[in-house]
């Protein structure tokens, strides 16, 4: 048994970052609806092969342990890179195995997917939308769009009408798109803990750093507590994923609970950390805060997963 | 990144397995802080290391199989799974003998581990002081030179198993001049040497699962002392980090009570407002299992558990209540009566307590691994 990350994962996570730092002007040019410097960002890390693990070799994929993904979502979360990238390169590709006109594309980041849910991210630049629905999947002809409003201004949803056009299985879609999701809450949360933890060290009040008073110590200590006990479930779920083993849902299922059980407590405590300045629109506390809420929601809440780790026990 | 099981340890799990369905005592023993428990519970452990079942990480010539980490880890998921004994010898196994092998000399490791192994002596704690309980390094009992050792004064308590316990491991100040966790001795004593008087004190079910210690001038010979004379501290942290760390607790525990929480919902129609709870406390069993393959993982690789131990504590400090309580709840009017949930509940309420208290964990999470500010120390 090694159940740790190897040292390439650690040197692919550590080039994630490193091409990632300082992209929060990225994302709130995003939210505005200016796509050109996200895009930019989302060619980069194709160019670093994100789109392309989870695709087969004879498409032009790297066809990489399932644990990659969830190493180079948990760092795309910590940095809330936005667009449909969970769609694209992880649920897309589990959707639309064996399709020789999608799959190189989708691995060469040419090819944008969203993925009804029920309202499609980013659906206004999708080169294609999937609708999965009892482990079915069908291409949308779109019809109509109209924008919906998310708490997460860098989520840009739609509803979408137009004909389904049925495909086929959608096999393991679902289940891995939770799991990149769930990487993507411990990624954010992992930022909202460091960020919280750097500034109670600097910040003073009543002449010490507020980060030497138990108050806000034993808050950050049930923070990094929660964070560190989520993430073995969610690697634990990646190599349930990459053996192919029967316990699936359950174990994706009970990822993102946690991941997102530890992600919120990680906002929220970053927020009363701060105070009034993790409360401004300035501050990139904010993009964390309202993701994380949207992605508590997002890709079944967690009633929805309970009931399936439930079932799974029963 | 995997989870596999080599074949050895396979094999291994499978003979604890069908060893342990062969013999685990039906029904349960009494309660081992009971005079005729405390010597069923004696035996059970003669009959574990009869079958080298007691200690299963120590070498071969301590009645150990010299199992790996992840065997131990395996052996206690069945262990708990079989519904088999508590083990009235864990003071000693889990945190005088991981000091012993770090720190003893091997005229002391030759002389106790194997006594150790198979109950024929069996260990107390004795860390607390009235004055001394989070602040450990306050303690007062000294200890002073006199021909051949040391004579102990002083008074210890909250001493598990000490009301029945042959023998006892401890703290005393050596150096009347020194401050704080300067100028400490690591002690072994007898707990029925001259000088020593013991007073068990009831616990919440009624039954004297610790006790107080009085030491009036008890000769200690040089050869029970551990480590260097004033280096006790340092000594003694080795022990800390086993108790609150991988050994004291291991996921079996947890595993095996959440599956039987499952069970209980289950027989009680499997519906209603407690699903969540149920779910939520089995995930965090499975959570803590994993996170033990990690820290397994970790110290393979030849990595130290370090503050990371007070992550596992805090972490199954509350997960054990919320299992227990969660039954308890489930169980509604039963829950005043099911013998064994309610000892399970009681046991687990000590757990944010002993061995550094949640508040003290939630400091050393803040200081060490998140480097915030440290307390003001005296």
């Amino acid at each position: 048994m090694k159940f740790a990350l190897s040292a390439e994962q650690r040197q692919f996570a550590a080039s994630l970052h490193e091409l990632l730092a300082g992209t929060s002007g990225t994302v709130r040019a995003w939210a505005e609806g200016k796509h050109e410097p996200g895009r930019k960002l989302l060619r980069a890390i194709a160019d670093l092969g994100v789109p392309a693990l989870l695709v087969p070799a004879e498409y032009g994929g790297l066809q990489a342990d399932v644990a990659d993904m969830v190493v180079a979502f948990e760092v795309l979360g910590f940095h809330v890179v936005p667009g449909p990238i969970v769609e694209s390169a992880v649920v897309a590709p589990a959707a639309l195995g064996g399709s020789r006109k999608w799959l190189p594309a989708l691995a060469s980041g040419e090819a944008l997917v969203t993925v009804l849910n029920p309202l499609g991210l980013d659906a206004d630049i999708a080169d294609l939308v999937l609708d999965l629905r009892d482990g079915q999947v069908a291409a949308v002809r779109v019809e109509s769009l109209e924008p919906v409003r998310s708490i997460d201004p860098a989520r840009r949803l739609f509803t979408v009408d137009g004909e389904r056009v049925p495909l086929g299985p959608a096999g393991r879609a679902f289940d891995l798109g939770v799991l990149a999701v769930a990487a993507q809450l411990l990624g954010a949360g992992q930022w909202l803990l460091d960020e919280a933890t750097s500034y109670a060290r600097q910040r003073n009040q009543y002449g010490r750093a507020i980060g030497g008073f138990q108050a806000v110590k034993h808050l950050l200590a049930d923070v990094a507590t929660q964070l560190e006990l989520a993430r073995p479930l969610v690697h634990g779920a990646a190599v349930t994923a990459q053996d192919g083993g029967g316990t699936l849902a359950r174990d994706v299922s009970a990822a993102k609970i946690k991941a997102g059980e530890a992600a919120y407590l990680a906002a929220r405590t970053a927020l009363q950390v701060h105070g009034a300045i993790g409360y401004t629109a300035e501050h990139d506390l904010g993009l964390r805060l309202t993701k994380v809420r949207a992605l508590l929601g997002a890709w079944g809440d967690a009633a929805f997963h309970r009931a399936r780790v439930l079932e799974s026990l029963s | 990144m995997d989870l596999d099981i080599d074949a050895a340890s396979v094999a291994f799990r499978d003979e604890t397995r069908d060893w342990l369905a062969a013999n685990v005592p039906s029904p349960a023993l009494p309660s081992m802080d009971t005079a005729e428990g405390f010597a069923a519970h004696r035996e059970w452990e003669a009959k574990l290391a009869a079958a080298r079942f007691s200690v299963v990480s120590w070498p071969r010539e301590y009645h150990g199989r010299d199992a790996s980490l992840l065997q131990w880890v395996l052996f206690e998921e069945e262990y708990y799974a079989a519904g088999a004994p508590g083990r009235v010898g864990q003071n000693g196994i889990f945190m005088l003998a991981p000091t012993l092998f770090e720190h003893g000399t091997k005229d002391q490791r030759d002389r106790i581990l194997p006594a150790m192994a198979t109950g024929d002596q069996v260990w107390a704690q004795a860390w607390s002081e009235p004055e001394a309980g989070s602040d450990i390094a306050a303690l007062r009992s000294r200890a002073v030179r006199t021909e051949g050792g040391w004579l102990l004064s002083g008074q210890k308590t909250w001493s598990s198993r000490a009301a029945f316990a042959d023998s006892a491991f401890g703290l005393f100040r050596t150096d009347p001049g020194a401050h704080r966790h300067h100028g400490l001795t690591y002690f072994m004593f007898g707990l029925r040497a001259d000088g020593v008087t013991v007073r068990p004190i009831p616990q919440l079910d009624g039954e004297p699962g610790f006790a107080e210690i009085f030491l009036d001038d008890v000769f200690v010979p040089d050869a029970d002392v551990i480590g260097a004379p004033g280096q006790g501290w340092r000594v003694a942290m080795t022990t800390a980090n086993n108790e609150r760390g991988l050994s004291l607790r291991s996921p079996g525990r947890f595993l095996a009570a959440a599956n039987r929480l499952v069970d209980l919902w289950r027989e009680r129609g499997g519906g209603g407002a407690l699903g969540e709870r149920v779910v939520d406390a089995w995930i965090g069993a499975r959570a803590y299992q994993l996170y033990t393959f990690g820290t397994v993982t970790r110290l393979a690789e030849g990595g130290e558990l370090g503050p990371e131990s007070s992550v596992n504590k805090l972490f199954w400090s509350q997960l054990d209540i919320a299992l227990h309580e969660t039954a308890l709840d489930l169980l509604g009017p039963d829950g005043e009566t099911d013998e064994q949930w309610v000892d399970g509940y009681l046991f687990a309420l000590a757990g944010p307590i002993y061995g550094g208290t949640d508040q003290i964990q939630r400091n050393t999470i803040a200081e060490r691994l998140l480097r915030l500010p440290r307390e003001a120390r005296p």
